[in-house]
């Protein structure tokens, strides 16, 4: 009997020569990620190299120069790890909320309340003018945790006690977090009706190499700072969290098999929020870390997407927290090298076709994927 | 003085454009694929709509190139999620940061283009005439609108009625019974995913080419792919909530827009007029909104257990059960 639904097309189908055939891995070789990694890069960049060539770019020139103006020099690759350490902080936020298959988009948000409640610090003032750095750097960064956990609590609450998609919710919340910003540095915080703040005081800057320049004139001129090192310590304690804790054991049963954890006694409610709590605390030292050690004041724009950016981080480290650093420098680079390129988008679709590469690499990952000869069947329905 | 009558029928236009995002991402999901990338598409429809008008001049051929742009984005998605299982989340966000970096490629110096010649606008003869809603809804509206009015019924309709929404929705309630009837699920999610980015191109269009005209990089289409996303789920996947929703929310970005303008609001000094930043709690309050339906929205659902169709986000494998 003919079936209505069978028009033309979808005999069309079914009559291709040829069939795409996936088989369920039973074990995957060892070298086959991260050698599908590697190719899922290449892919796209000569995918990306096609369409830049297409919009009249010399695909060629910008990678040249994405190299060279990222790794080219020590100074530029000082640059490109200050590019790199708001990534790994939220590049941490998001491999550890994914892990549990969370999807927090969020960290862009959580990072500009991080930088704002460790402005509020020095700004309101929380604390006594002229505090040395040594007291008042740590209550800044407490105070950026806290500001990212709490903008991280949100979505958190929302997605266990109401089921409320936690992806919308963490975007409109990035909106909102970017006009509260707004309307602090163009109101009571601005300078001179500015959107920006009054420089901070000297002793709230993260100490940077090139301070040390007078004993070591070869640290001249390298940016670097401490917050560096804070984003390497953070990426070696969410490691210890999610791989070697108890609570770690938890994250991961849950982001594997949240039935099997639910059967298990774990308690689900609460490590959503909890999961999100600690990981808007991460996105929010990546903006504490921002304003003390960059841009030493708050200011609109002063984050170029890192949140977002982050998300691609976390996936490419396949939210491993000690793959996130190399895979953070990578993006830190691309950054860095992006803001001359013209035209402006490239970085971005760049890091879209990446990211699309290796999502569509890991069929193979999963599946034995095989191109096979139809058989030769009757045309038509049966 | 604000003028309501105004900013209900300038909401009725800037929400046809959630409108179009919202009710193609209706027919995506109720197909059991959740696409994510209505703000790539979005964005894609827009800047390909765009730039045709500016080099051709025909605003027309630019609608009917970004609803083939959207279209052709979301097979990637397609794809991907459908041949090649992989997570529609991941795929849906890598699909919105394609579209913008590509939008944003491809908008280079757009945003000192001319003006444009847009979609002709129209009033309807006897319909303008209805008291309130003749003025607000029918009169000096971009033909756009007036093709949202249509879609709305014609989509419900196709989706309740009709033997291919009956198979639209089997695939995606229930795609291994749909399979057994003989209805493909692959090709069924292909089709309607695809309809999805040309009504998610369309609504790009719509910013660019009726409503909101010119090109401001990311800021043109400005989250509202996300919007319309949480507005599939306040609306529980029916196109006359989601058209309700999208309409209201319209209204309501524009009464904050004109809120800032007068002196006085009802006789009382405005403190958005008074003191300039306090504005930015008035840009904060749609998202906030947002936040607020998803909950109403989320809640509803919980409680009726109706609503999200129930292969939603699930790849189909024949002779597998989902995960």
């Amino acid at each position: 009997m003919s079936h209505p639904t069978a028009g033309p097309t979808r005999r069309a189908f079914r009559d291709l020569p040829f069939e795409l055939r996936l088989e369920a891995r039973m074990e995957t070789p060892r070298w086959l990620s991260p050698a599908l990694t590697v190719g899922a890069i290449v892919v796209a960049l000569l995918i990306s190299a096609v369409i830049l060539a297409v919009v009249g770019a010399d695909p060629i020139r910008v990678y040249v120069h994405i190299v060279r103006s990222s790794l080219g020099s020590v100074g530029v690759i000082s640059d490109t790890l200050v590019k790199a350490t708001p990534l790994i902080l939220t590049g941490l936020a998001c491999a550890l909320a994914f892990r549990m298959r969370l999807w927090n988009i969020g960290a862009e948000g959580q990072l500009l309340l991080g930088a704002w409640a460790a402005s509020a610090v020095v700004l309101v003032p929380l604390v006594p003018e002229g505090t040395p750095g040594i007291v008042i750097l740590p209550i800044m960064g407490v105070a950026g945790f806290l500001g990212g956990a709490a903008w991280g609590l949100v979505p958190g609450v929302l997605r266990a006690r109401f089921g409320v998609n936690e992806i919308i919710a963490t975007l409109m919340l990035n909106s909102m977090a970017f006009f509260w910003i707004q309307y602090w540095v163009f109101g009571p915080w601005t300078e001179g009706g500015f959107q920006l703040t009054k420089q901070f005081p000297v002793e709230t800057w993260l100490p940077r190499l090139s301070d040390f320049a007078e004993t070591y004139p070869v640290l001249g001129g390298l940016t670097i700072h401490a917050g560096f090192l804070l984003a390497l310590a953070a990426a070696g304690v969410v490691w210890f969290i999610v791989e070697r804790s108890a609570w770690g054991y938890e994250i991961r049963l849950i982001g594997d098999n949240q039935r099997a954890a639910r059967y298990a006694g774990i308690r689900i409610t609460r490590n959503v929020i909890l999961v999100f709590a600690v990981s808007g605390g991460l996105a929010g030292l990546a903006g504490m870390s921002e304003v003390a050690g960059v841009v030493h004041r708050l200011q609109d724009n002063f984050s170029p997407g890192y949140g977002y950016t982050a998300i691609i981080v976390a996936y490419l480290a396949k939210f491993h927290p000690l793959r996130v650093v190399p895979v953070a420098i990578l993006f830190g680079a691309l950054i860095l090298a992006g803001r001359e390129i013209q035209p402006s988008g490239v970085p971005a679709m760049i890091q879209g076709t990446i990211l699309f590469c290796l999502i569509a690499s890991e069929v193979f990952l999963r599946y034995r994927v095989s191109v096979v000869r139809r058989e030769t069947r009757p045309v038509g329905p049966t | 003085m604000i003028d309501l009558q105004l900013v209900v029928a300038a909401g009725i236009a800037t929400g046809t454009i959630l409108l179009f995002a919202a009710v193609g991402e209706i027919l995506a999901e109720r197909s059991g694929v959740l696409n994510l990338g209505v703000e790539g598409m979005m964005l894609i429809g827009a800047v390909v709509g765009y730039a045709t008008a500016v080099s051709v001049g025909d605003p027309w051929l630019g609608v009917a190139l970004a609803m083939l742009a959207g279209g052709l984005l979301s097979l990637l998605h397609a794809v991907i999620t459908i041949h090649f299982r992989a997570d529609q989340v991941v795929s849906g966000l890598a699909l919105t940061f394609l579209g913008t970096g590509l939008a944003r490629v491809l908008g280079e110096g757009l945003s000192k283009a001319g003006a444009i010649s847009l979609l002709p606008r129209l009033t309807i003869p006897v319909l303008s005439d209805i008291p309130v809603l003749g003025p607000i809804a029918f009169t000096d509206q971009s033909i756009l609108v007036y093709v949202g009015y249509l879609l709305v019924p014609a989509t419900w309709y196709w989706i309740n009625r009709t033997r291919p929404g009956l198979h639209l929705r089997a695939v995606g309630e229930e795609p291994a019974a749909a399979d057994a009837l003989g209805v493909s699920v692959y090709w069924t999610r292909y089709r309607y995913v695809f309809v999805g980015g040309l009504l998610a191109g369309l609504a790009g269009a719509t910013i660019t080419l009726a409503v909101q005209p010119g090109w401001f990089g990311d800021l043109t289409v400005n989250k509202r792919g996300w919007i319309a996303i949480g507005l599939v789920i306040f609306a529980q996947w029916s196109p006359f909530r989601a058209a309700f929703g999208a309409y209201l929310f319209g209204a309501i970005v524009q009464l904050t827009l004109s809120m800032q303008l007068p002196p006085t609001i009802l006789g009382f000094p405005n403190p958005f007029f008074e003191y300039h930043p306090n504005t930015f709690f008035l840009e904060m309050l749609p998202y906030a909104l947002v936040l607020v339906a998803l909950v109403l929205g989320s809640r509803g659902a919980m409680r009726k257990r109706i609503g999200a169709p129930a292969a939603l986000g699930i790849p189909y494998v024949r002779g597998e059960r989902g995960r």
